[in-house]
């Protein structure tokens, strides 16, 4: 028995090849919106697995670090690090902010990490070139989406950093690139205003009778003094022991210090749940409506490629064939159809996710959701034209 | 040889297609989770570690001397400015003296006086005694009674006691005029070493309160770096070890010094070692108190041993080790660090053995499952 799909498509291959890829590009953009939520996701999951904590320290009711602002005096840890299951504990802040880089400046989360080498909670856990912070000020490792290369030079505040090492996608929740350095340097960054500022805080300090008494000199100073130092951080990154649940860790810190803390299944929920969310119902919205519109284009394509051979259909009426020969030739021709348009589209939406400025996933359960949702709706597009193909009058062949 | 027509097409179907799906299948292997993990490998070497310090510090200087007057008062005159070098005793300024000069004079003229009355009360002391005298001889003569010899013996002791009062008067006045000349003396502001000026915080006409600075003077020969050193990373930190000072202003030239010595009170709140550095030579021009400094404090080289960069460096499970690669198969080598240096060499002192191969950078965390590509260096890493 001949194939009777396979004969049609093979008589007209180069418009059905075409059609085919045409389809593709479109199942590609569909792919890759798929794929831009799920980077968005990932951002965050990437956030927290690089920060290698179990448990996060924040300021009270407050959902920090990343979500929310929090600062905890930099002197906690040590409290936190003598609680029961604490096997390590680390000041860590993040602040996003614009880095300079020679003549530009790129948006950047700027980490600020607790000395003590690698393996601390917080320090990037693998890198792509360079090394490690060896030194306590100065120097700083950067993601490579940054831009910034090895001995280039970062301007954070006033500072000048040394970029000594690489990483690739250690990013925030937002897709900003991560700039690591050394926590004093962070927190001074956070805090210190530019010196024009500083010069006006002064100046309305000496205004202040309350600050500025001649009877007192050195009051003034010690004011200015205390008002430009910071010994604020923004979270406790805690690392707990193989024998401990999170949550036997954490109770006690919350009843006792009176802290905040979150544990990895919180913060995921606060990172993909609160902080993304509106933007992932965005991206998920317009995922609905460019899978309908593929689906209405697909129906189009069979509906049209079908009315092409209305003729020769009527013809094979004539001759006899039974209708389950038309239906299974219009049906095989559509999952054809849809499987080189899959195949194009999962090429094209592979080779496009690098050309984004933001993370692109591509999940292969998404990919597989897609196949089966692209013979689903090729199978019912089909409906139609089949319903088409089987009511036209046999007559019109001679007609 | 001409080919049939359907066969062409099929051909031509399969020209299109064939290509199609090899491409299709290198992107379901090559991209995604199934795609191997690309790193770069490195050996563990023998090498000699030199740890070095690295901190920061402010230039200070050891003496400060901070010159102002022990009462409040106002100043009346300043001759010295910012920038000046001054001998040990000079005068650098007066406070107002306000009254002072009118209550000597007062104090001189009390003198006056009071040595007039002790004149009056020797002349009254010398009457008095002659008379004493007198009436002695006239009562042993029986010419005068009993009782006019005692009233003049009397009126003798009544002219000693006045007499000895009036010289005490006397010395009491003279030492009040020594006490003013001394409070006169101390308004005077005098330079107590050689040195520069620094600051000049009063002018003339300015009140200032008891023990205000007016001026203050540092010694310039004195000038140090108040050094500080996180504690996790001062291990070794000792006195005499040699330094390098590079001042925020003077990048790239770094200057030679050595450390004079550690303090022994850390600072508890930043969780730092405190250590003053000295200047072998001291900086022409001198670098500004106060300015910014960068240290970098060198330690002995230790002798060889398995060294590795700390980049190759992961934490599995709570565990800190690396990926050893034997016979292309990976496997988690938890490892004990020795001492670091600056340039990221750590030593290892258990866990590897020199020659051992393990995976330096890779583009993503690894697991025992990982499939890895070795490549020369990163995709995106420039050379």
């Amino acid at each position: 028995m001949i194939s009777l799909a396979g004969r049609d498509i093979l008589h007209t291959w180069g418009k059905f090849v075409f059609t085919g890829i045409g389809l593709g590009l479109l199942i590609g953009v569909t792919l890759t919106m798929a794929g831009v939520y799920r980077g968005m996701v990932e951002d965050g999951r990437v956030l927290l697995d690089n920060s290698g904590a179990d448990l996060w320290v924040v300021q009270r009711d407050t959902l920090g670090p990343y979500a929310e602002s929090s600062s905890v005096p930099d002197d906690l840890w040590r409290g936190i690090r003598a609680m029961p299951g604490v096997v390590q504990a680390a000041n860590i802040t993040y602040l996003t902010m614009q880095v300079g880089l020679g003549e530009q400046d790129v948006r950047a989360m700027v980490v600020g990490i607790s000395p003590g080498g690698s393996g601390e909670p917080g320090w990037p856990p693998q890198l792509v070139a360079g090394r490690q912070i060896t030194r306590g000020h100065y120097e700083a490792v950067a993601d490579l989406a940054s831009g910034a290369r090895l001995g280039d030079r970062l301007k954070i505040r006033r500072n000048h950093y040394t970029v000594v090492g690489l990483t690739r996608r250690m990013v925030s929740s937002s897709g900003d690139p991560m700039v690591f350095i050394p926590l004093k340097d962070a927190q001074e960054a956070q805090f210190l205003k530019d010196n024009d500022a500083i010069l006006m805080q002064r100046r309305r300090t000496e205004a202040n009778p309350a600050f500025n008494r001649p009877a007192v000199p050195d009051l003034l100073d010690a004011v200015i003094a205390s008002q430009t130092s910071n010994s604020y951080v923004n979270a406790v990154l805690v690392r707990i022991a193989p024998e401990f649940t999170a949550q036997q860790v954490a109770e006690p810190i919350r009843r006792w210090k009176r802290l905040t803390v979150y544990d990895r299944a919180q913060m995921e929920g606060i990172l993909v749940g609160k902080l993304i969310a509106t933007s992932a119902r965005q991206i998920g919205m317009f995922l609905v409506i460019l899978a309908l519109v593929s689906a209405a284009i697909v129906a189009f394509l069979i509906y049209t490629l079908t009315m092409d051979k209305i003729r020769e259909i009527a013809v094979l009426k004539l001759i006899g064939t039974k209708n389950r020969t038309i239906a299974a030739m219009i049906v095989q021709q559509a999952l054809v159809l849809g499987l080189i348009g899959f195949v194009v589209g999962k090429i094209t939406a592979t080779f496009a996710a690098p050309l984004f400025p933001k993370y692109v996933l591509l999940v292969p359960f998404d990919t597989a959701a897609g196949f089966a949702a692209v013979l689903a709706i090729c199978v019912l597009a089909s409906v139609v034209a089949i319903r088409v193909a089987l009511r036209v009058d046999p007559a019109e062949a001679i007609g | 040889m001409k080919l049939p027509s359907l066969q062409r097409r099929t051909l031509a179907l399969i020209a299109v297609i064939v290509p199609l799906l090899l491409l299709f299948v290198y992107v379901a292997l090559r991209s995604g989770p199934l795609a191997p993990v690309a790193v770069t490998l490195t050996t563990v070497q023998s090498r000699a570690v030199a740890p070095a310090l690295a901190g920061i510090g402010t230039v200070q200087v050891r003496y400060l001397y901070k010159i102002g007057p022990t009462v409040a008062g106002r100043l009346q005159r300043l001759d010295v400015h910012v920038g000046d070098r001054v001998r040990a005793g000079q005068l650098l300024g007066e406070m107002d003296a306000v009254d002072l000069d009118e209550r000597m004079r007062a104090a001189q003229a009390a003198i006056l006086s009071a040595e007039a009355g002790l004149r009056q009360a020797q002349a009254r002391q010398i009457f008095a005694q002659s008379q004493a005298r007198r009436y002695e001889q006239l009562v042993s003569v029986r010419v005068s009674s009993e009782e006019s010899y005692a009233t003049r013996q009397q009126e003798l002791a009544v002219a000693d006691a006045a007499l000895a009062g009036a010289r005490e008067d006397a010395s009491r006045l003279r030492a009040e005029l020594q006490a003013l000349r001394a409070q006169r003396g101390n308004l005077r502001l005098l330079a107590p070493v050689a040195g520069l000026v620094a600051a000049r915080d009063a002018d003339p006409g300015t009140t200032v309160v008891a023990g205000q600075a007016v001026v203050r003077l540092i010694d310039p020969a004195s000038l140090w770096v108040d050094a500080r050193f996180d504690q996790i990373s001062a291990q070794g930190l000792a006195a005499g070890l040699p330094a390098e000072v590079a001042l925020r202003s003077r990048p790239g030239q770094p200057l030679a010094a050595r450390v004079l010595r550690t303090e022994p009170l850390a600072d508890a709140v930043t969780e730092e070692l405190l250590a003053k550095i000295v200047f072998d030579a001291l900086p022409e021009p001198l670098p500004p108190i106060g300015e910014l400094a960068e240290l970098t404090v060198r330690l002995p080289a230790l002798p060889e041993s398995p060294t590795i960069p700390n980049a190759a460096l992961r934490t599995v499970a709570g565990q800190r080790g690396v990926w050893k690669i034997t016979d292309g198969a990976l496997a988690f080598a938890p490892v004990r660090l020795g001492r670091a240096d600056l340039d990221g060499q750590v030593q290892v002192l258990d866990g590897l053995a020199v020659g051992d191969s393990i995976v330096l950078y890779s583009e993503k965390a690894l697991t025992t499952k990982s499939r890895v590509h070795v490549v020369e260096r990163i995709a995106g890493v420039a050379p």
